[in-house]
């Protein structure tokens, strides 16, 4: 099939950006959506033009390198979907579509369609984790976990770190992704002990980076692995808390 | 790169100290030398990757005290390739009161390694198997559970004991978040430091030890030299030689391949191990291959249509009509024999025409008996995002039809030779987890990966960096404008120089995928003299093409993965020949490496312990100067040497 592709180009973070038409005229249904762009750029090369940058690795919906705004959706149209999962039987013949990179202020644009996305490490740095040197645990089985717990710690702990749900918000908030890494480790006895202190600072230095939540849920209708906003209240929760409890640096 | 020559003379010494194996670590764990608490803060240590090897390594080293500095060329430290293992990982916990031990453990892994590793590291591998599970748990990975609250186990490829752990399909991910918070924590405190987007194009060496490395900055094309006390490469293995494996697109040899040329020897590259259950290729604009777990081994049955001429639907076809073939061949074993015998045998059924799908070039993975057996809740409980994964990708959903499957390049044995401290020959340049070739011998076993890594980052390398380290105590680092360095420097930009200056006509990827489509011709699944001699005289010539035609645009002053795929290409045509030169020298079969001159009458790999009982170790002369083998003798005094037999 024949897709036209509007795709936005920007040199670096000065350059303000516009958008370039490119014909793809034989795509395959059974190429990924990345293939298609890869078959795009190996023409773009033949031309003597510079290929799109555009971020990717794993190319199985894990690594969370991809994301892409497809028609103003983020990852497209496929719910639970990454970018590089999405496929082009998706598409049909003659189809035009809009491609942009992740656009929020926590996001700025690096290149083309490849942003940076480092916020999210500096989140996590502020308490996403559980505070236990290298060889100072006791038996893994020494603290049961009933299942229904773990199983709930690890339907938050499935996020890959898209920024998909960022990039989705109208506000360009990072709750879900915040609160995905708050309820893992609070969901759970292990990270009980750290669990008011996590979510202050996590929230705290969210905050420095992202908008603010007014509960859209675009985000989880976002999300490549449909993560729910239950885990933004549950934070919310622990956050209200903590603040009353003065915990926080 | 000419042909080899072999040099016997030169026996490698891989530091294993002497004593009873099952005290032989906890000893050398005492007999080494420990740097003061207070001493700990006056060394720098160099880590490249951030996957389960390096994140858990510099986690580890951090909160000793160390200084960290801790180099990926992702934007994020979390996006490193051990996020995507999805089965499990092994330890010998033996929760399930099976009969399993450590020693089973190390049992198992030599065995399955076809006896080519060193019995002393896989030994502390699996005693390391069980401090990783209370690490791991205590940072917070969701491991799946029974109702109890106790851990879940399952049994996985090759293993007749339920030891593998599991959070549903994605434990690679939850591992590597343990390691990358643990990691951020310190990074928080000060301990370690982080470049992001910044990759390793060249280890300095000076007076004969590695003392930094030259970078590049992937947003500004920056090229800068780091020194340290000690280097730790952590930057994974080389099947995207292949071009079409289950590697991300960025998973590379750089590093460890220019450490290499820097005099780091690399260890029986020809060790790369297919794995059985992948989905099959497609058409030539493929990517890469996507992996389905083996884990799906345990419930589904494999099989093929006896028909050679079968054109009805999987569910069609009757009962007799089917050949299960693992369950015939190996009724001990059945579906669950190790990964390289499930390959070979996938590949002698398409071979022999009973290839399924439309290319003929898969066999069917069947859940039918399986949801019967247990529900279809119970098989999405187990595989329920595998399921989903595979049917983004075909279209097709397996609980109505067989999944499609076919062995696909995954993961390779071989890497970076290190003696027992997880050292190359080169002092101060350590080199852990896939990188290395030190613990899967000529066969990885399945849920082994991430086993390895993770011991090598938290429970093995703190500690024999330290005695590296001790008797270095005030002594400075090389200033980073030592000739040393400069050299360095200077090398790297005119690699960088020569690639944007070549403006050929074709791709980096052009190259590549025809560079790949050689190797796994003439070096994969199965090898000859005939086909490795033939790849021994094509990779030349296209790697000459490649230097005179390959086109790179854009410069070097921004984000440029043309340009980083460039150097990365150009590394790979010097690793191919050089797995090709292995894989001819070593005249038996073993494991992974199948060359078809020596097979059993079953078609089993036939070893020749007299002469290829050794660590293949090779030495980079200059680019037209054969390399020089050097041995380590292997030698086995626990497990006996077998034919292996999975029937």
């Amino acid at each position: 099939m024949k897709i036209t592709l509007n795709v936005w180009r920007q040199k670096n973070p000065q350059d303000e950006g516009h958008f370039e038409t490119y014909e793809a005229p034989d795509v395959s249904e059974d190429m990924s959506f990345l293939e298609m762009l890869d078959q795009v750029n190996e023409q773009l090369i033949s031309q003597g033009d510079e290929p799109i940058q555009f971020e990717h690795d794993c190319r199985e919906g894990i690594c969370g390198s991809c994301g892409l705004m497809i028609n103003g959706q983020a990852h497209g149209p496929q719910r639970g979907t990454a970018t590089c999962q999405l496929h082009m039987r998706q598409y049909r013949d003659g189809d035009e579509i809009t491609i942009e990179p992740w656009r929020a202020a926590g996001f700025p644009v690096i290149k083309d369609l490849v942003v940076d996305r480092t916020a999210f490490d500096r989140i996590v740095e502020a308490g996403g984790y559980v505070s236990v040197p290298t060889g100072a645990a006791p038996d893994a089985n020494l603290i049961p976990v009933p299942k229904a717990t773990a199983d709930r710690a690890m339907d938050a702990a499935a996020c890959i770190g898209c920024g998909a749900c960022v990039a989705a918000c109208p506000n360009g908030a990072a709750q879900l992704f915040t609160a995905s890494k708050v309820s893992h480790l609070n969901l759970l006895p292990q990270g009980e002990p750290e669990r008011y202190e996590r979510v202050a600072n996590m929230v705290d230095t969210m905050e420095q980076f992202f908008g603010s939540c007014t509960n859209m849920g675009e985000c989880e209708a976002a999300c490549p692995k449909e993560i729910s906003i239950d885990f933004i209240a549950m934070m919310n929760r622990d956050y209200l808390k903590a603040k009353f409890r003065g915990n926080g640096r | 790169m000419a042909i080899f020559s072999s040099n016997g003379d030169n026996a490698l010494d891989g530091r294993v100290p002497s004593g009873d194996i099952e005290t032989l670590w906890d000893q050398h764990k005492f007999d080494m030398k420990l740097v003061n608490p207070n001493n700990k803060r006056k060394f720098e240590i160099i880590i490249i990757g951030t996957g389960l090897a390096g994140g858990s390594a510099a986690a580890t080293l951090g909160e000793l005290g160390y200084n960290v500095k801790v180099f990926t060329f992702h934007d994020s430290p979390r996006r490193a390739h051990s996020i995507a293992a999805q089965g499990g990982i092994n330890a010998a916990k033996n929760y399930q009161n099976d009969g399993d031990s450590v020693y089973r453990l190390f049992y198992d892994t030599v065995k399955g390694g076809d006896y080519r590793s060193r019995e002393a590291n896989v030994y502390r591998l699996a005693e390391s198997s069980l401090s990783i599970i209370d690490q791991a748990v205590a940072q917070g990975v969701p491991f799946a559970r029974e109702y109890g609250g106790l851990l879940d186990n399952r049994s996985f490829g090759g293993a007749q004991v339920s030891r593998t752990f599991y959070a549903r399909g994605q434990t690679g991910q939850q591992l590597l978040l343990g390691a990358y918070q643990a990691m951020l924590r310190q990074i928080d405190a000060g301990k370690v430091t982080l470049y992001p987007r910044t990759e390793m194009l060249d280890v300095v060496v000076d007076d004969g030890r590695a003392v930094g490395v030259v970078v590049r900055d992937l947003l500004t094309g920056a090229i800068t030299s780091h020194s340290a006390h000690a280097v730790v490469l952590a930057t994974g293995g080389y099947s995207n030689v292949f071009y079409l494996s289950t590697n991300a697109m960025k998973s590379n040899a750089t590093a460890i391949w220019r450490a290499h040329r820097k005099g780091a020897y690399f260890a029986n590259p020809c060790y790369t191990q297919i794995h059985p259950t992948s989905i099959p290729p497609g058409e030539e604009f493929q990517s890469k291959l996507t992996l389905m777990s083996e884990s799906l081994r345990n419930d589904g049955r494999i099989w093929v249509p006896s028909d050679l001429d079968e054109t009805r639907s999987p569910r069609d076809i009757p009962e007799g009509e089917r050949d299960y073939y693992l369950e015939r061949k190996y009724p001990a074993f059945g579906n669950l024999v190790p990964r390289d015998v499930a390959s070979r045998n996938a590949k002698a059924m398409v071979d022999a025409g009973h290839g399924v799908g439309n290319n003929k070039n898969g066999v069917y993975l069947d859940f039918a008996d399986a949801i019967d057996r247990m529900g279809a809740d119970a098989i999405a409980g187990k595989y329920g995002n595998l399921f989903e994964m595979y049917e983004r990708i075909t279209g097709e959903d397996p609980y109505e039809v067989p999944m499609r499957i076919y062995p696909a390049p995954h993961y390779t044995m071989g890497g970076l030779w290190v003696d027992y401290h997880l050292m190359s020959n080169l002092p101060g340049l350590f080199v852990i987890g896939e990188a290395n070739f030190s613990d899967h011998g000529a066969n990885r076993l399945g849920a082994s990966a991430l086993m390895q890594g993770l011991a090598d980052g938290y429970f093995v390398l703190p500690y024999t960096i330290g005695n590296y380290l001790a008797p270095l105590l005030g002594e400075g680092l090389v200033d980073v404008d030592h000739d040393a360095f400069k050299v360095a420097e200077k090398e790297v930009h005119e690699r960088v120089d020569r690639l944007l200056g070549v403006r050929g006509t074709r791709s980096v990827d052009w190259f590549h995928r025809e560079l790949g489509k050689i190797v796994w011709e003439y070096c994969g699944m199965s090898r000859n003299k005939a086909g490795l001699e033939k790849a021994l005289s094509e990779i030349p010539s296209l790697y000459q093409e490649f230097q005179a035609d390959v086109r790179v645009l854009g410069g070097e002053e921004s984000l440029n993965e043309s340009l980083e795929k460039a150097g990365r290409v150009e590394d790979f045509f010097e690793l191919a020949q050089l797995m090709c030169q292995d894989a001819l020298h070593r005249n038996e079969s073993c494991g992974g490496h199948f060359r078809e001159e020596y097979q059993t009458d079953e078609g089993e790999a036939l070893r020749d312990d007299d002469n290829f009982s050794y660590v293949a170790a090779w030495e980079h002369n200059s680019p037209d100067e054969p390399a020089t083998l050097h041995k380590e003798p292997l030698e086995f005094n626990y497990v006996a040497l077998t034919q292996r037999s999975y029937k």
